[in-house]
Order: structure tokens, then sequence, then C-alpha cells
């Protein structure tokens, strides 16, 4: 298992970039994820991780969708806020496993 | 020597898709749904996404038929009852067994997060998906473009669907 530095804190991480223990995340983590991937991270951005990490913690499966009826952000939102591959950006950034979902 | 290992280097070498056309040409539950989950896929991946539906694939996008689209109870081998027998092709043949098999496939599909054709759409364009009907299909089936789903860009010729297809890294996708 590969290790990086964020934020001070050395975390475990897959090759593909992607935390494997969501207890070592932080909202500063977060940033300095985002910052790799362009992004300055707003309140709007932590409810979405906050929400992915909450439905991951319960082992239900991430969609698309689930993030649309989520009340925080429309689909077209989400894609707003994370660019590109919302789900995985999002995922990467929220300190979870890649999305196994096809939807 | 030196040839061979630039060679096989080249090969290696990975071009990550940027732009998937996917053409559906069939209007069964299953044949459409290929076609959204590849298409929504693919927009949830970053790549651009055009869609082009034309023939019985048209149901998809008709406002009357999208979200009660049937799927074929009768010459499909694959069909199986709840637990696994064989479905009896004499038993699809029979007055309402066909509604009620795709009424059950789409509950199965409601519990799996896939969502109804039309909210299925709206999240591909939602991503920036683009969606394409056949104008060849529609003068046969006389629609119109105000029969179709709001969502719909454009009716096209094969041609013009063609000319959005261009690009290095691009496929097209027949479902």
């Amino acid at each position: 298992m590969a290790q990086k530095t964020l934020a001070g804190v050395t975390v475990d991480i897959t090759d593909e970039g992607y935390m494997t223990n969501p207890l070592q995340w932080t909202k500063e983590i977060a940033k300095e994820i985002a910052k790799e991937e362009g992004l300055e991270l707003t309140d709007k951005h932590f409810a979405v991780l906050d929400f992915l990490r909450e439905r991951q913690q319960k082992g239900e499966n991430l969609t698309i969708r689930s993030v649309g009826n989520s009340g925080i952000v429309d689909i077209k939102g989400f894609y707003g806020l994370f660019p590109g591959a919302p789900m995985k950006k999002a995922a990467k950034i929220a300190g979870i496993p890649k999305p196994a979902s096809c939807v | 020597m030196r040839l061979t290992s630039k060679i096989q280097n080249m090969s290696k070498e990975e071009f990550p898709l940027k732009k998937v056309c996917i053409i559906c040409a069939k209007g069964t539950i299953e044949d459409v749904y290929a076609a959204l989950v590849m298409s929504n896929g693919a927009v949830m991946e970053g790549i651009e996404t055009k869609v082009f539906f034309t023939f019985f694939g048209l149901d998809a996008i008709t406002k009357k038929t999208m979200d009660k689209l049937h799927t074929g109870t009768v010459g499909n081998p694959a069909m199986r009852m709840p637990g696994g027998i064989p479905f009896p092709t004499m038993l699809g043949g029979l007055p309402g067994v066909e509604a009620g098999v795709s009424a059950m496939m789409r509950s199965q599909m409601e519990k799996l997060d896939i969502p109804p054709v039309s909210e299925f759409l709206e999240m591909i364009t939602a991503g920036g998906g683009e969606i394409y009907a056949c104008k060849l299909a529609m003068d046969m089936f006389k629609l119109e473009k105000s029969d179709l789903w709001d969502g719909v860009s454009a009716v096209l010729t094969v041609g013009e669907f063609y000319e959005k297809c261009g690009g290095l890294q691009t496929q097209i996708i027949f479902t």
C-alpha cells in the first residue's frame, strides 16, 4: 500500500489516488487533494463530500442519481462542482474508495 | 533492435477515449437500457457523449412510449422465471404476460437505483451528453419533433450524425 503526505499527515492511498482509510480524512486533506484536481472547495462541495462519506459508511451504493436526490445539489450542479468525472473526483476528495457503481 | 523496442513502446501507449457516439436502434427495455447505461457511464467519466436513436429505438425518446417500454417474452432463450427455471415461449405469448414481465423488470431496476428512461435521459443531458433522433426513422414512423422528449437536441440525417462523430480517440458503438 502506497502512502502519501497530505496537509502534513501521512495517509494510505491506492495507486489511483483514492484513500483507503476514511478515518484518516480531514477537511485539510480534502482541500489539498482538491487543489491537485484544480478545485477550490466551497461549503457546497463539503456538503456533497459529507453526504458521500455518510452513504459510503452505511455501505450504500454511491450513484450519481442518489447525489441528485440528496437535496444538496441537482445532477447538473454536481457536474458543475466536480467537472469532468464528478463521481470519481468527489470520491477521491472525500477520502472514500473508488465508486464501484455503473450508474 | 532499437526500432523493435520503439514499436513495442508504441503499442503500449494508451489513448483514452475522448468521445463516444452510441446508436440505439431497438426499443426493448434491455436494448434501450444498454444504450443508456453506456451513455451515462461515458458522461460520468467525462467522455463527450452523443446518442443517436433510430428505428424502434425512437420509442425511448418518444414522450408517449419512453417510460412504458416492454421486453420481448417470446423468442428469448435467455428469459428465466424467478428462481431460474427457463421461461416457456408458449407462456410468453399469453395476453398480459409481456406487460407483467416488463413491469417486474422495471421494478427490479428501480431497486438498483436505475432510473426510468426519461429521468435517465435527463441525467445524461445534465452531464453534457447530447441526444439525437434519426430523420429517416421519424419519417417512417410519422413522428414529429413535438412527439419527442423535450431534451432531444436535433433530428439528424445519418450524414449529419457522422459529421458529429469525427475526431481522434472517438468510438461509434452500435448497441
